[in-house]
C-alpha cells in the first residue's frame, strides 16, 4: 500500500510541480500540501486524471494553529473507489485569507466548506450559499478556534416571566475544569494550577 | 404573492398559481428526529428542499479538544445512538494507528462480532421505521423485539444497553463470558426466521412497493457528486464496502458476501439492507465459532491499557500505571491520521491530529448521514411531499451523528 502511494505522490509531483508544494507518506497515507490558488484546480485534476480518479469527497475540515502566521489549515480528504486509494490535502491559509471553494468540481463540498466557515470562520470565494450550518440561528463567533471558550458566551433558558426563550451571558457557578496533566517526570515546565497566586487570593477555589 | 398583480382572471379565467412554502419538522414523526426542512411545494410537487440541521449540534468536536484520549471514547456512542459500538470502533482504530499498537485476536473478534450486532440494530431500525413512514404499524414491533434482545447482549457485555464504551484503544473492556457467547449463537440461529417473517410482511406487499419502487433513485454520478458510501452506494450496483475494500480488523478472514441493488431506488436499499442483516447474522456466527477456539487476553497490555486486577495487588507499578492511565491518560505521539470504518449507514470516519500530549489537538468526525443528507435537495426534488418521508428513511438519517 505504503509503495502504490509513494508513487501516486511521485507522479503528482512530477505532472503537477506548480500545485504539489511538499508530499509525505505517514501510517499508509498519502499528504499532500497546495497552494491555496490552485486548490481548485488541482481537486479538478485528482479527479478527472485516469491514474487518480479521485472522484468522492470524503470530507473536508480545518485546523486551528493560533501560533502559526499562516493560521489555519483547511484538510480536504479524497476517496477514489476506482483506485481503492485515499489522499489527503492541506491548505495552509492566513486568518483573513479566502478561499476558492471546490463546490463547482464537487458538489458534495458544499455543506462541509459551510461548517468550516461556521466553526472556523474561513470564506470560501464562490461558494453559492456561505450561511452557519450547524450553530444556531444569530449565533457570533466561531467555535472550533482555539481562541473561543468551550464554554460559549452565552447561554439559553426558558424565562417563565418573559414566556420565552432568553439569552444570556454564560454564568458558571464553578471554575471550567481544565487539567493540566504535563507530568514534572518528563521535562514539562511544571507549574501546579492556581499555585501561582496561592499568595495573593488564598482559597478562592 | 397571490397571482393578483398585472394578472386579470375576469380576463382569461384562469388563476396564476403560487409555489407553498411549508416547514416540515423539527418535530416532526417522519424527521428521525430535529430535523427542519423548509420545502417549497408546487402543488404536491417538492420544487426546494432546504434541510436546516445543527438542532442538536453539541460541540463534540469541541469537548474533545478538552478530555484526553479515554475520556473521548463514550462520546463516539452519542454520535450515532443506533449502533454505538460501529463508532467507538474508528476511534480506537485511529488511536492504534498513531500508536502502532496491534490488539490480540480475541479482541480484533469481539470487535467484528459487536460491530456485526450494531448493524443489524441499525438496520432493523432503519427498515422498519422506514416502513413506518410509509404506513405500516406492524414491522417496528417487531423489530424492536430483536433489537431489545441484542442490547441485552450489548448490556451483558459491558453493563450499558446504549452507550457501551466498550471498545477500548488497545482492545476490548472486557472479555465475554462463555454463556453470553452461547447464547448470541443461540439467536443468530433464531434471528433468519424473525427475519423471513419481516420480509414476507413488507418485500411483497403492494403499498409498501408502491410508495418505495422508483423513489428516490441514485445513479453512479450522484454517488460521485455527492459523497455517499455504505447502503446508498451499494443500492446502485456499485460493490463498495470498506470492510471488503480496505479490510480492517479481522475482516479479510470471514466469509460474506456484499449485496448490491440493480435500480438505484428507496426499495432496493430496503432490499440490501435485508440482505446485510443476513450477512451480518452470519458473520456473527463465524465469529462466535471462532472465538470458541480463541482464548487469552482482550487488551494489549501495554501504555493504552490498564494493568491486569491481580498484577495490582502485588506490583506498585501496576498500581502507579492505573492511577496515572485515569487521570492524565496515555500520551499519543505527534502525527495525523484519518481512520474509517464501515458503520451500518456508510463510511464513518475519525480524522485525528495529535500533538504528542493527552488530548486529541483536533478531531474532526466525518459522519456518513452528513452528505447523505445533503443530497436531500437533489433527491427529492420533483418528488411527491409524501415521497420525502420514504426518502428521509432510506438515508438511514440519525441527527446524533449528523449534528455531532
Amino acid at each position: 500500500m505504503t509503495e502504490a502511494l509513494q508513487e501516486l505522490g511521485a507522479t503528482l509531483e512530477i505532472k503537477r510541480d506548480d500545485c504539489v508544494l511538499v508530499w509525505s507518506v505517514d501510517f499508509d497515507e498519502l499528504t499532500v500540501d497546495v497552494a491555496p490558488s490552485n486548490i481548485v484546480e488541482f481537486v479538478e485534476f485528482l479527479k478527472t486524471d485516469s491514474a487518480c480518479k479521485f472522484s468522492t469527497l470524503v470530507d473536508i475540515t480545518g485546523v486551528d494553529y493560533p501560533d502559526r502566521a499562516k493560521r489555519f489549515d483547511v484538510v480536504y480528504h479524497f476517496l477514489s473507489m476506482y483506485q481503492n486509494q485515499r489522499i489527503r490535502l492541506r491548505v495552509s491559509i492566513r486568518e483573513n485569507e479566502m478561499l476558492p471553494s471546490i463546490v463547482d468540481v464537487h458538489p458534495s463540498a458544499n455543506w462541509f466548506e459551510r461548517e468550516v466557515f461556521d466553526m472556523f470562520g474561513v470564506i470560501f470565494t464562490g461558494h453559492p450559499d456561505l450561511r452557519r450550518i450547524l450553530t444556531d440561528y444569530g449565533f457570533r463567533g466561531h467555535p472550533l478556534r482555539k481562541d473561543f471558550p468551550t464554554t460559549g458566551y452565552t447561554e439559553v433558558r426558558y424565562d417563565e416571566a418573559q414566556k420565552r426563550v432568553v439569552y444570556e451571558p454564560v454564568k458558571l457557578v464553578q471554575e471550567y475544569r481544565q487539567f493540566d496533566f504535563m507530568s514534572p517526570w518528563e521535562g514539562a515546565n511544571y507549574i501546579l494550577p492556581g499555585d501561582e497566586k496561592g499568595d495573593e487570593k488564598e482559597g478562592a477555589k | 404573492m397571490d397571482g393578483s398583480k398585472g394578472f386579470e382572471d375576469a380576463l382569461t379565467g384562469e388563476q396564476k398559481i403560487r409555489n407553498f412554502n411549508i416547514n416540515f419538522g423539527p418535530q416532526h414523526p417522519a424527521a428521525h428526529g430535529v430535523l427542519r426542512l423548509v420545502l417549497e411545494l408546487d402543488g404536491e410537487i417538492v420544487e426546494r428542499c432546504d434541510p436546516h440541521i445543527g438542532l442538536l449540534h453539541r460541540g463534540t468536536e469541541k469537548l474533545m479538544e478538552s478530555r484526553t484520549y479515554l475520556q473521548n471514547l463514550p462520546y463516539f456512542d452519542r454520535l450515532d445512538y443506533v449502533a454505538p459500538m460501529n463508532q467507538e470502533h474508528a476511534w480506537c482504530l485511529a488511536i492504534e494507528k498513531l500508536t502502532g499498537v496491534e490488539i490480540p485476536r480475541r479482541a480484533s473478534l469481539i470487535r467484528v462480532l459487536y460491530s456485526e450486532i450494531g448493524r443489524v440494530l441499525n438496520h432493523l431500525l432503519n427498515v422498519t421505521t422506514q416502513a413506518m413512514d410509509v404506513g405500516a404499524l406492524t414491522p417496528p414491533l417487531w423489530g424492536f423485539e430483536e433489537r431489545e434482545k441484542l442490547m441485552g447482549f450489548y448490556e451483558r457485555a459491558c453493563g450499558a444497553r446504549l452507550h457501551a464504551a466498550y471498545f477500548r484503544p488497545g482492545g476490548v473492556h472486557q472479555d465475554l463470558p462463555e454463556d453470553l457467547i452461547n447464547d448470541i449463537d443461540q439467536w443468530a440461529v433464531e434471528f433468519p426466521a424473525i427475519l423471513q417473517d419481516i420480509d414476507d410482511l413488507l418485500t411483497e406487499n403492494r403499498i409498501f412497493k408502491q410508495r418505495n419502487a422508483d423513489i428516490g433513485v441514485v445513479t453512479e454520478e450522484d454517488i460521485l457528486n455527492y459523497g455517499f458510501s455504505g447502503v446508498m452506494v451499494r443500492g446502485s450496483g456499485l460493490a463498495w464496502d470498506l470492510r471488503r475494500a480496505q479490510p480492517y480488523e479481522c475482516y479479510d478472514e470471514f466469509d460474506f458476501q456484499i449485496p448490491v441493488g440493480k435500480n438505484g431506488d428507496c426499495y432496493d436499499r430496503y432490499l440490501v439492507r435485508m440482505e446485510e442483516m443476513r450477512q451480518s447474522t452470519s458473520i456473527i456466527r463465524q465469529a462466535v465459532a471462532k472465538l470458541r477456539d480463541c482464548p487469552g487476553d482482550v487488551l494489549a497490555r501495554g501504555k493504552l491499557t490498564p494493568p491486569k486486577r491481580s498484577d495490582m495487588k502485588t506490583s506498585m507499578e501496576a498500581l502507579i500505571h492505573h492511577f496515572k492511565l485515569y487521570t492524565e491518560g496515555f500520551h499519543v505521539p505527534a502525527g495525523e491520521v484519518y481512520a474509517a470504518v464501515e458503520a451500518p449507514k456508510g463510511e464513518f470516519g475519525v480524522y485525528l491530529v495529535a500533538d504528542g500530549t493527552n488530548k486529541p489537538y483536533r478531531a474532526k468526525l466525518r459522519a456518513p448521514g452528513y452528505p447523505h443528507l445533503q443530497a436531500m435537495d437533489h433527491m427529492a426534488k420533483g418528488h411527491q411531499l409524501a415521497d420525502v418521508a420514504a426518502i428521509i428513511g432510506t438515508m438511514d438519517i440519525v441527527f446524533g451523528e449528523i449534528d455531532r
